[in-house]
This record gives structure tokens, sequence and C-alpha cells, in this order.
């Protein structure tokens, strides 16, 4: 800007500054020029960038909410208290979690006796009306996250657990015995610990701090209830 | 002895005035009720009935004038968000302080005037009655895990249709019953002059906190001694009936014998129905026999005894 200032007011300057040529050319006063018009160049940007996630492939729209959910399943799995979960929040990684979780746990069909494992709709319900049962009674007492925010986060702090079933079906595969259930208990209780650490780093700030523990026990018990599913499996 | 009695009545006098005057005190300042409630033991156990109906005046006072206050707070309307909320205004403390209460209940101490003090709650009794369930479905669960460890002719299989049969009894007992209860009193009502009987989530409150004590009582059911498992279902259905009796008496005193007997006695014996039931429910006593599908049972002999410290197996049959 002292630049600009300067070559107007110094015409006689022997030095040549192609940079600034085109400078003489506009009429400036002497003044501080401090009028004209300002455009922001980010409202274009935006504008550009709406009307590119109509024309995109579709390739490029599942890779980008693709890497959105994995974003956030690295920040389950190394929690920090970050507000990545809360601020963009989504609700992909908890069906995907949920659909999986079910599919897995779910009983053969061709196994029809009485008591059995779950049913899909089981798991599926219990897992849903968990989370919104858990997310009504964090409002109630008083915390100040938005419903979909506090889904999203119970949703996605599933991941570990699902872990944990996958690597139970793998170790399931080697045939029934002591120390298979001993394995199989041993992840499972590291995988819940793991999933109740992680949604509290993200759940318990939001609520005063007379009432945290009785807004965190229901999330102990529901995340629970998913690791008894899954320890109590058995493929027939 | 009159110089003792007059010294107490003083001391009543001045917790109502106090309550009169700060009805909110009541629910906040809990570090000098204490205090007062020893005071309130005291008299009870030197002078029986005068004591007890000192209590029941002053307690229909302390009421009359917490529910005046209460219904000049009760401005949202049922569709607003902040009526539920007002159900949930508890905090971690409180929340203890009422199992504490449930846990220990004493002659003297009426839950809902000592520790509900007119700010009855549905956390505890929604979350008492959940955990319940779940460690019901659990422990049954689990007894059949140890009990096929024993003998290996069980059949084991994960019983989730139990989590259901058993979310949906407890829900239904602790909301069904104390609508009942609270029906049946408000219909009595005219009998009483002077003690209002409870609302229906103070009855609500009171149920749910006193199946509290079943939780550590299911927990405990998993040791397979089957004189212990009645021995643990006794007290706790004991302690837990003993709560509803302390808290009820008052209400129901007024009325006529028969229908305070038979209400009691009603009372307890659903209570004791229920323990009872979940006992035999899910926790089946199994004899192998009778729960091996056949394709197992035939691949056994019938002579493998359920103690493994026994090695008949080796015996030729």
């Amino acid at each position: 800007m002292a630049e600009a200032e300067e070559s107007p007011g110094d015409p006689g300057t022997a030095s040549p500054r192609p940079l600034f040529a085109g400078l003489s050319d506009i009429s400036i006063s002497q003044d501080i020029p401090v009028e004209g018009e300002i455009t922001i160049p980010i409202r274009s940007r935006i504008r550009e960038f709406d009307s590119s996630t109509l024309n995109e492939s579709v390739h490029s729209t599942i890779m980008r909410d693709l890497k959105a959910v994995g974003k956030k399943f690295m920040h389950v799995l190394y929690p920090r208290k970050s507000n990545t979960l809360l601020r963009d929040w989504d609700l992909w990684g908890p069906l995907i979690l949920c659909v999986t979780l079910a599919l897995m746990l779910q009983r053969d069909s061709a196994d029809s006796e009485k008591d059995g494992g779950p049913q899909f709709a089981e798991v599926f319900v219990i897992v849903w009306f968990g989370a919104v049962t858990i997310t009504l009674n964090s409002k109630l007492l008083g915390g100040n996250i938005s419903f979909f925010q506090s889904l999203c986060v119970l949703g996605y702090c599933i991941l570990p657990l699902t872990v944990a079933m996958l690597i139970c079906r793998l170790v399931l595969l080697a045939g029934p015995g002591p120390v298979n259930f001993m394995v199989r208990l041993f992840v499972v209780i590291v995988m819940f610990a793991w999933s109740i650490v992680a949604s509290t780093a993200f759940l318990a700030d939001s609520q005063p701090p007379n009432r945290r523990a009785l807004a965190v026990y229901p999330v102990f018990l529901f995340y629970f209830v998913i690791s008894w599913m899954i320890l109590t499996f058995t493929p027939q | 002895m009159a110089a003792a009695d007059e010294l107490t009545f003083h001391e009543f006098e001045e917790a109502t005035n106090l309550l009169a005057e700060t009805p909110d005190a009541a629910t906040t300042s809990r570090s000098d009720q204490p205090t007062s409630q020893g005071h309130v033991a005291v008299a009870v156990g030197s002078g029986d009935s005068y004591g007890a109906e000192d209590e029941v005046e002053e307690e229909s006072d302390k009421a009359a004038l917490l529910q005046e206050k209460q219904q000049q707070q009760q401005q949202p309307g049922f569709w607003t968000f902040s009526y539920y909320q007002s159900f949930f205004d508890v905090d971690t403390s409180q929340v203890l302080d009422r199992i504490k209460g449930s846990l220990l209940p004493r002659p003297g101490h009426n839950f809902v005037r000592h520790y509900l003090r007119n700010r009855p709650d549905l956390y505890g009794p929604f979350w008492i009655c959940a955990t319940l369930a779940f460690v019901l479905a659990v422990t049954g669960n689990l007894t059949l895990v140890l009990a096929q460890r024993r003998d290996p002719s069980i059949h084991y299989s994960p019983q989730f249709h139990k989590v259901t049969v058993a979310g949906i009894s407890i829900y239904c007992y602790a909301w069904l019953v104390p609508l009942a209860l609270w029906g049946f009193l408000r219909w009595r009502k005219g009998v009483r002059e002077r003690v209002g009987p409870y609302t229906f989530l103070e009855t609500v409150c009171v149920y749910g906190y006193s199946l509290f004590v079943f939780i550590p009582m299911v927990v405990l059911w998993l040791i397979p001694v089957p004189w212990l498992q009645w021995l643990f279902g006794a007290l706790a259905l004991g302690l837990s009936a003993a709560g509803l009796v302390f808290t009820l008496w008052p209400v129901v005193r007024e009325d006529t014998r028969l229908v305070a007997a038979a209400l009691l006695s009603t009372v307890v014996l659903l209570h004791a129905l229920l323990a009872t039931g979940c006992k035999l429910y899910f926790f089946q006593s199994l004899p192998p026999e009778h729960v091996a599908p056949p394709h197992q049972a035939a691949s056994l002999p019938t002579n493998i005894p359920l103690s493994p410290t026994l090695p008949r197996s080796m015996a030729p049959s």
C-alpha cells in the first residue's frame, strides 16, 4: 500500500517498476484512496463449491462421506477432547455399525429354538432405542448437547464393540474351549472399557458437574448390554 | 419428664416455622436436617403414641405448606419439555441419598416425607427398573453357564427372550401397582381428614426406589446354594416391604383397621410374588435329564453325577 502511494507521488523515479507499471494509469488522488468496491472472494468460491457437488461424480460424493465417517472412526479409536464428532454430526457411521453388529449377532434362521440369541430386529431396536433413551435422559437432566449430536456420539462409540464382535467370531472358528472363552472375555472387556472412555470423553462435558454420574451411568448400562450380547454369542 | 416434652415440642415448632418461611430450604439445606431427625427419632422412641401423633400433625402442616408452594410452581403445561424436566431435577448426591434411604428403612422415617421432600423424581424409578430387568436376564443366563460348567449335558443358549420378559414384567409392576395404589388411596381420601394422600409420582418413586434392594439380591443369587438363595430372598424382601409399609403406614392409619390391614398385606403379598416369580422363572434349578435335547442325552450315560469330584464316569456302567 505504501508503494502504491509513493509511485504517483514520485513520477521521476528513474528505475522502472515492471511490477507496478499499470498503476500509473489508475487515477488515484493524492489523498488516501479509501473508496471502491470490495468484493469478498470467498462468496464466489462457495457458489462454485455448491454447484460443483451437483456436478461431481457419484464416486467423489461417496468418497467424501466415507472419508468423513472414517475420520470420525479415528476420533473414536483415539479419543481426545475434540469437537469434531459433535460439530459435524452424521448418522451414517452409527447406521453402518449397527447394521454390521446386528447382522453378525442375529441367530441363524434355521435355528428356530425358542431361547436363542437375539434377532436382527431386537439388536437394532436395542441399539437405537437405547441411544434415544440415553439422549432424552441427558437432555432432561439439563445437558446442553443437541439430540442428534448425542445420537451420533453414542452410535460411533459402538465401533470398539463391533471390532470385538469381529474378533470373537474369528476366535470362535478355532473351536470352543475355556481358553477360547478367556480370550473372548478379555477382548470384550477391553473394548467395553474403550467404548465407555470414548463416549465419556465426548459426552461428559455437556452435563453440569453435579449430575455427571447420573448422565454417564445409562451409557455404561447400554454398552454393558451390548457387550453381554457379544459375549454370549454362540454360533449354531 | 414434662420439661423434656416441652423441649422436644419447641424443636418441632422451630422446624415448622423454618419450613413455612422458606419452603425451598427443605430441599437444599440437608446439613441441619439430620439433627432435627435425630430429635424426632428420640421423641418417637420415648412417648410412642404422643410423639407419633405430633409427628403426623407436623408432617401434615409441612405437607400442606409445601404443597401450596408446589401448586404455585406448576405453571408449565404437560405438553412442554420443561414440565418433564422438572421430574429429573435431581443431583447425584440426592439420588444416592434416596437409594440409601430405601435400603435402610426405619420406623420413624417416612420415605416420602424425609427423602423425597415433595420433589419426586422419575430418574430413580426408571433406571432402577431398567437395571433390574437387565441384571435379572444377565444373571439368569450366567447361572445357566455355571450349571453347564458343572454338568456338560445341559444345553446352553443365550435365552435372549428373557430380557423382553424381564423388562415388561418389572416395568408393569413398578408403574401399574403404584397406579392402583394411588387410585385406591384417593378413593378412600374421604375417610382421612388430616393426612393427604401421596401424589402419583411419589408413589411411583417409593416403589421404584424400593426395588433397588433386589439388584444386589439377584447378583447374590448366582451362588448356587438353594437355602442361601432363599435366605437372601427373604432378607431383601423384608427390607423392601418394610420400606413400603413404613411409608404407607401414616396414610392408612386413619382408615378402618380392616382396610388398613388388607391394603398393607396386599402390598407385601404383591412384592413377595414379584420376588418369588423372578426366582422361579429366571433361576430355574435345572435337572440335566430334562434340559438336554434328545440327541445329546442319547450320547451320554445316565450315571454321570452332578458333582465333578466323583470319578464314577470312569467306572464301567
